[in-house]
């Protein structure tokens, strides 16, 4: 006998309004985006919503009985409170379906300014135990957490019998290796902070040199990331993905993580199963057709699941970053 | 000035380090007879596996250094995930008569409604924020280490009507990055369960180098922390004007009394910034020192004190 699987919704990134519509119409349920500044920790050039193509996101969406849920979340430091606020007010006007939270002060304000507005808690808030949702929840009515990817599939489902709201769980992209909301290595070696600027490895900082024999080095300001000999796939330079040495190990190695994305495709069955409401993929930074492509094929792959066929995923393999992928920890702790 | 400022003082922050019981015992013992001081944090903030390793001397460490006249507060876990994590974070919270410090949301969670501090490991950017927590119990907060002057200015001028003092850490290795994975364990080819405490090893540390030989980064179990050691020995005054009233220094191998002493005379304003300046450099810590998320700068670089 199938096993029955409650319909997951499938959110999508969506780092412009050209990319939002590729997303609803290639099957996404819900799509995520940020304004064009520091409150949403894709701060990236050239990426991002004004409040008028939110507004007009929101009708094509709405039109295709998609979402559109709305990142304010990252960290405003004491005397610019003011932009996260307008945020936070522009999100209540425009009625978006939801707005992902991670700080203590942003979601107070819109619990208490707002209270229809529904909340989820971001992984920038690095909520990662029952007791620490338990307090989002009960202080500012968080209808759904997005859970940080540490969590083994089996933690997961234990997870949700123990907390009072949704789960959404990250399912396909890049892959930090540092907790969320909870990592300032970017504005140690660049000055731009990831909380509070929504940077990471900003590009303006980043720098490749070639040498004479071929080989490619990349930095982040003025530290060296990685160096890659000639034809080796260069990644692009974050701390937690380069190579260092230290006295126990002399040979350049990965002292974090191996520049991999994360696919858990094989799991879906198992994550349905285990009480996620929602799945999501990472990427706003990532173009059109790369959303089209990994969109549409999670779109089939959890129709094949609640169906009850095995899902028949599309090699993705080449959309990954360093083209090499991992379940991370979501399979087992030995990862840790 | 108008504004009436709370008494200032140096504090020390938990040992972040595995260090081996008796010697962690011994120093807060020193830090009891010898350190000027005026709160002492406890408990293991990095790793629960960590954490029945100094257990047992709690208790007499305790006592020490409150018969010496200092407070003690028990520091919670940062990042809390397993079975173990969550049990020592709860049991943390619930001791009776100590104060705690709490370094995340399930700390929050147990420690609603009691008088509690907030650790430099949460995140508190904001007046709002700390208004919030204020309401759930917190009496003080020490902010985020990568916080500019700009922000920790207008985060005192905000909140000087609250009934919360301001803390922020002045000396030491300077937290980065928490991780659910085991760095000092991945660089020895074992993983968070195999580690057999192999960061022991390093009471200050492992440090990494770029592939070009430059001193980057120190990683201390699941927690990665800057290469430089914190100094803003020059700053405390103008942190002071500002309101912050408590200056923590995170404990490493150097002569940690000697640290105390220094910026003690600073804070109480009997020893000149030049002269202490100069005696600290003296001391020669294993890494040179930064202070460059002050000046809103990038964390690993040495600023004048002009820079502001």
């Amino acid at each position: 006998m199938p096993e029955t699987y409650t319909r997951p919704e499938l959110v999508c990134p969506a780092g412009t309004p050209a990319a939002l519509r590729t997303a609803v119409d290639a099957g996404a349920d819900a799509v995520y985006c940020g304004f064009q500044n520091e409150t949403n920790a894709r701060n990236f050039p050239g990426l991002n919503f004004t409040p008028a193509e939110l507004e007009a996101s929101l009708g094509y969406a709405h039109a295709r009985e998609a979402k559109v849920l709305l990142a304010v979340n990252t960290f405003p430091p004491a005397g610019k409170f003011d932009l996260w606020r307008d945020a936070v007010d522009i999100a209540a006007r425009l009625k978006v379906d939801a707005m992902i939270v991670g700080d203590i002060g942003v979601a107070d304000y819109a619990a208490k300014t707002y209270p229809e507005l529904r909340l989820h808690l971001s992984v920038q808030a690095g909520a990662s135990s029952p007791e620490a949702i338990r307090f989002y929840c009960q202080a500012f009515g968080i209808k759904r957490v997005v859970l940080p990817r540490i969590l083994t599939v089996a933690e997961i489902a234990e997870l949700h019998s123990e907390i009072p709201c949704e789960i959404e769980a990250f399912i396909f992209g890049n892959i930090g290796m540092m907790a969320e909301g909870r990592c300032s290595l970017t504005n140690y070696a660049t000055g731009l902070s990831t909380n509070m600027d929504g940077v990471c490895s900003p590009a303006a900082d980043v720098h490749y040199e070639d040498d004479s024999e071929g080989n490619l080095t990349t930095r982040l300001g003025p530290f060296m990331i990685d160096c890659f000999a000639g034809g080796e796939n260069a990644g692009y330079p974050t701390i937690c993905k380069g190579r260092y040495t230290c006295s126990a190990n002399t040979d350049p190695y990965y002292a974090f993580e191996e520049p991999i994305s994360l696919n858990l495709s094989a799991l879906l069955p198992d994550l349905m199963k285990a009480g996620v409401t929602a799945l999501k993929i990472e990427g706003r930074q990532r173009s059109r057709a790369y959303v089209k492509a990994v969109v549409a094929a999670f779109r089939k792959a959890v129709d094949d699941v609640m169906a009850g066929n095995a899902p028949a995923l599309a090699n993705l393999l080449a959309l990954t970053e360093g083209h090499r992928e991992t379940q991370g920890a979501f399979r087992s702790k030995a990862w840790r | 000035m108008t504004v009436q400022q709370r008494p200032a003082s140096v504090t020390l922050g938990p040992v972040l380090f595995n260090w081996q019981p008796e010697k962690w015992r011994d120093f807060y013992f020193r830090i009891a007879d010898e350190a000027p001081v005026s709160t002492v944090y406890l408990g293991e903030t990095v790793c629960s596996k960590r954490a029945p390793l100094i257990e047992p001397y709690y208790a007499e460490v305790a006592e020490r250094l409150q018969a010496a006249g200092k407070s003690v507060v028990f520091a919670s876990l940062s990042e809390v995930l397993s079975r173990l994590d969550r049990k020592l974070a709860e049991q943390i919270c619930t001791a009776e008569g100590f104060l705690v410090e709490a370094n995340d949301g399930s700390a929050l969670l147990h420690l609603k409604g009691r008088p509690h501090h907030i650790g430099p490991l949460m995140n508190v950017y904001n007046e709002r924020t700390v208004a919030f927590l204020a309401g759930n119990g917190a009496q003080n907060v020490c902010l985020p280490v990568e916080m500019p002057a700009s922000a920790v200015g207008a985060l005192c001028q905000a909140t000087r009507d609250l009934n919360v003092s301001i803390e922020v850490q002045v000396f030491g290795r300077q937290s980065l990055a928490l991780s659910a994975r085991c760095y000092h364990a991945r660089a020895h080819g074992r993983t968070k369960d195999s580690c057999r405490f192999v960061c022991e090893e390093d009471p200050d540390g492992l440090e990494l180098s770029t592939l070009d030989d430059r001193k980057f980064l120190t990683v201390n179990g699941v927690q990665t922390l800057s290469y430089e050691y914190l100094n803003l020995l020059r700053e405390v005054p103008a942190l002071r004007a500002m309101g912050v009233s408590r200056f923590r220094l995170s404990p490493h191998t150097i002569d940690m009394v000697e640290v105390a002493k220094i910026f003690a005379g600073v804070v109480a304003g009997g020893l000149g910034v030049e002269e202490a300046a100069s005696r600290l450099e003296a001391m020669k810590p294993s890494a040179p020192f930064a202070n460059g998320f002050y000046y809103g700068k990038p964390g690993y670089t040495w600023n004048g004190a002009s820079a502001v």
